[in-house]
């Protein structure tokens, strides 16, 4: 993004963005292509037969012949991949080998759970991460620094299939403070109409408060073990952001003309430091959103994660890549949001633009 | 440090707040809810269904024409059947329909529906269809095999008289279930016999209704108001999706699941000692064995796969390792099917195996590797099987993989050993046979390819055998033929049989009239109270 720097020349305004969007739309088009390409050769590539995850093991040949011409795996790869590619510019993503529901019903089905756990897992690691950056980096090589630190390299090293199975027993199972695996007490499940899929908004929309403190309670040691997870991330980040700012001749020069210090920390440099914290948070977003396979394994999470690791162990291809493209869209988004984020936070950059 | 001090106790205060209500649950009183893995469900459809959960859920929302005493598998009586004849030739079996029974839907059940049934699963033609396709029946001929000769009787021929044991059993199987013709054929599209509808639907007689299955994540199954038996006592059965063994404990130690299905041996000693809870065993038909396969040199000689099943330690990776999940069983049929050889000639014998392999001009033993499913249970089982063999010089090298990438190998023959779990298809002893000790053609582009197959075995004696074995009407002489080929099969064949499975359920203490059956449709909770 080097090119076309100066603000000189109105009237070439509109041409030149709707180039940037032409140019934007066939850059993401070409990211997916490649996703698609990269994906699909891996699915054919892995030593793994997608016939026995629609038949079994048990099936006699003939069955067996029938369903891998069905499936199309009789036909060269490039002819397997054109069809594919044809079908999903129609919107048609296919059919799941094991669910046997349409890839976009499944998508539909697991991925608000990750949306919800993710959302809250964000909040929770940005609300606890950034104040505890920005306190390690102006107390840096104290004790707070050093608190902060610990905490972070724990989040970082401690596998958190460990610590899921350690907060069960601690939170759920010792102290009954929160409820235990899954996402909703059954005596709830069919309390809640699903909407959104999100159950936290659906409860609280439809005013079933029972249900949302139930669902609440579900989710928040989940959600606080992945916040966990992304606090540590982003805390120390902040911290050097912050450290990067703090050393700046405009802190100085605040500090000279008695600008009170909580304002230069939390006005001044802070916002400076946010411009890249924002990318830092949108990318911990994105691989939340991704799905944790572990954590979702733990507490029988019925999410994306599971969902892609059952279908990629069985050879499930339409699933895998339905899910792959979820992902790439959601990066691809994601970073489009940031960089949106920076013109709105940078005035340098909301000048170029 | 006041910061983080007031950090902290807004951090228990939000948790107490907001976490406190969700104090310890119990499941409703009318509702038994099951903690198991449930992915493996990949059809609701009778003529479809083959796997463990499927299997289980089938058996207890469909009925068949006839069943059998899980207790005593040799009791067969009739479920949607009053009676049957077998033919004085031996090539049909005559079904009178019981009457006055209804589906769920409140259809009665006819013998139209039998008829449907069964020709509907033959020409859909899914994965269990052979257990019906083996008598001779095919989608062109099968309108003419199973056909309605009164109001209610259904006539089934076959190609040979095949012993009346084996075709009863078979029926017994989900493939042979019967469905709600009227119901099914409502939602049918394209010539399909409904078979798209019916995936994730319900059409049956059970004593539950399927009413809702949502992958991955959990099956809810109802009381049938229609059902012809005994009203359950339960007017709900839900099955969770909670994969991890730790976390199944976990919820049931706190009551918010009655039952946990698939707890590891670790977690099962746990239990045991937790006056809360019980345990309920029930022999199950699986075997776990390993497959030496032929195409190796080494493993092709009888002295080195004899010498094998002296290098394994039954006992203490039964005792050990497993923790009461299987029992000792070397020979192919499990305990409980006609026939069934109890004997357990082999244990940990380092020396014999020595000379064994002395004597097959290996004295120094050989190197060979081990296809290994990478479950903690399978994984346990192959390192101790490696440690034994290495005693007398087998260096085994694990390669650990994924269930479908092991069985992907393992079905091309391309591995030197494998170590399997192979599970009737149905009760009838010809169903391990087949696999077990007939091989018709070891061709690598064979039509049938058994697990004799898999391992290269070339066995021309042995297929006649078990063939006829099939054809022999009187159970008595059957079951001592079985007996035979098993003698021979455990000596000489490239199966090291080492155990029979042991299905091992936690419940709460509360549960009672929990069936653990010998297959998984037989599991049965039409009678549990709590």
């Amino acid at each position: 993004m080097s090119d076309d720097t100066d603000g000189g020349g109105r009237g070439g305004a509109l041409p030149r963005v709707l180039w940037k969007i032409a140019r934007l739309l066939a850059t993401v088009a070409l990211t997916f292509l490649g996703l698609l390409v990269v994906t699909f050769l891996i699915g054919r590539v892995v030593p793994v037969d997608p016939v026995l995850a629609v038949v079994g093991d048990r099936a006699p040949k003939s069955v067996y012949d029938r369903v891998f011409v069905e499936l199309g795996l009789d036909r060269p790869l490039y002819e397997q991949f054109w069809i594919y590619l044809q079908k999903v510019l129609s919107g048609d993503f296919g059919q799941s080998f094991l669910t046997k529901r349409a890839i976009t019903e499944d998508i539909a089905r697991v991925f608000p759970a990750t949306l919800e756990l993710a959302t809250v897992a964000i909040l929770i690691g940005t609300v606890a991460g950034i104040p505890m950056g920005v306190w390690a980096a102006v107390r840096q090589g104290r004790l707070a620094d050093q608190v902060v630190r610990v905490l972070g390299l724990v989040g970082y090293s401690a596998p958190i299939f460990w610590l899921g199975l350690l907060g069960l027993l601690v939170f759920y199972a010792r102290l009954h403070w929160v409820a235990g695996p899954g996402r909703v007490d059954i005596a709830f499940e069919y309390s809640i109409t699903p909407r959104t899929g999100l159950l936290l908004l659906d409860s609280a929309m439809q005013g079933e408060w029972a249900a949302f403190r139930n669902v609440f309670s579900h989710i928040i040691l989940p959600a606080s073990l992945l916040g966990y997870f992304s606090m540590a991330y982003i805390s120390r980040m902040t911290r050097s952001f912050m450290l990067n700012e703090l050393a700046q001749e405009y802190v100085t020069t605040a500090r000279v003309k008695g600008v009170p210090e909580w304002r230069i920390i939390w006005v001044h440099a802070l916002r400076n430091a946010a411009v890249p914290l924002v990318t830092v948070i949108a990318l911990s977003y994105a691989s939340l959103l991704e799905g944790s396979v572990l954590t979702e394994t733990v507490f029988a999470w019925p999410g994306l994660g599971q969902y892609l690791t059952n279908s990629l162990q069985n050879a499930d291809m339409n699933a895998v890549l339905g899910s792959t493209l979820l992902i790439g869209a959601i990066f691809v988004g994601l970073n489009l949001l940031s960089d949106l984020l920076y013109t709105l936070l940078d005035p340098r950059v909301r000048r170029q633009a | 440090m006041l910061h983080s001090r007031t950090l902290l106790a807004a951090t228990v205060a939000v948790f107490a707040l907001l976490g406190a209500p969700a104090v310890k649950a119990e499941t409703p009183a009318d509702t038994l809810i099951q903690a198991w893995a449930i992915d493996d469900i990949i059809s609701l459809d009778p003529a479809e269904i083959f796997e463990f959960t499927a299997s289980e859920i089938a058996g207890n929302s469909y009925e068949g024409l006839i069943g059998y005493d899980p207790a005593d598998v040799t009791n067969i009586y009739g479920k949607i059947a009053e009676s049957w004849e077998v033919a004085p030739d031996g090539m049909s079996i005559t079904f009178k329909i019981r009457d006055g029974r209804t589906f769920a839907s409140g259809n009665p059940i006819t013998a139209e529906d039998v008829v449907f049934s069964l020709t509907r699963a033959v020409k859909l033609d899914k994965s269990p269809a052979f257990i019906l396709t083996q008598f001779g029946l095919n989608a062109e001929n099968v309108d003419d095999m199973v056909v309605q000769t009164g109001p209610d009787t259904v006539q089934f021929k076959m190609d040979k008289p095949y012993a009346p044991t084996l075709v009863l059993y078979c029926l017994t199987a989900t493939v042979g279930f019967v469905v709600d013709k009227k119901l099914v054929m409502e939602h049918e599209q394209n010539g399909d016999f409904g078979y798209e509808w019916l995936k994730t639907n319900y059409a049956g007689s059970g004593p539950f209704t399927i009413r809702e299955w949502r992958a991955n994540e959990a099956v809810v199954m109802e009381r049938n108001p229609n059902y012809s038996g005994d009203p359950t006592p339960m007017a709900r059965v839900i099955y969770r999706h909670i994969p991890e063994g730790a976390t199944q404990r976990l919820l049931l130690e706190q009551g918010d699941i009655d039952i946990a299905r698939s707890l590891t041996a670790e977690e099962i000693d746990a239990v045991r000692a937790n006056p809360d809870l019980k345990i309920q065993e029930g022999p199950k038909g699986s075997i776990y064995y390993l497959g030496l396969n032929q195409k190796n040199e080494n493993l092709a000689k009888p002295e080195v796969r004899q010498a094998m099943k002296y290098l394994v330690d039954y006992q203490a990776i039964a005792d050990t390792i497993m923790k009461g999940k299987v029992m000792v069983h070397q020979a192919f049929l499990p305990r409980g099917f006609l026939g069934a050889l109890e004997d357990t000639p082999f244990s940990l014998d380092v020396a014999k195996a020595k000379e064994l392999l002395a004597e097959a001009g290996l004295p120094d033993g050989f190197s060979v590797t081990m296809d290994t499913r990478n479950t903690p249970e399978i994984t346990g089982i192959a390192q101790a099987i490696q440690q034994t063999m290495a005693q007398a010089g087998i260096q085994m090298e694990l390669i650990p993989g994924d269930g479908q990438q092991t069985l992907t190998k393992y079905r091309a023959r391309n591995h030197d050993i494998y170590i399997g779990r192979w599970g009737p298809d149905y009760q009838d002893p010809h169903t391990n046979a087949d696999t077990f000790a007939r091989n018709p053609d070891n061709s690598d582009d064979a039509a049938s390819k058994p697990l004799a197959w898999r391992n290269a075995w070339d066995i021309p004696d042995m297929t006649a055998m078990a063939d006829a074995a099939v054809l022999e009407s009187d159970p008595a002489k059957r079951a001592e033929m079985y007996r035979e080929i098993q003698r021979e099969h455990q000596q000489t064949s490239p199966f090291v049989i080492m155990f029979q499975e042991i299905e091992v359920t936690a419940l709460r203490s509360n549960v009672d009239g929990f069936i653990v059956g010998p297959s998984f449709n037989d599991n049965n909770y039409a009678h549990v109270t709590k």
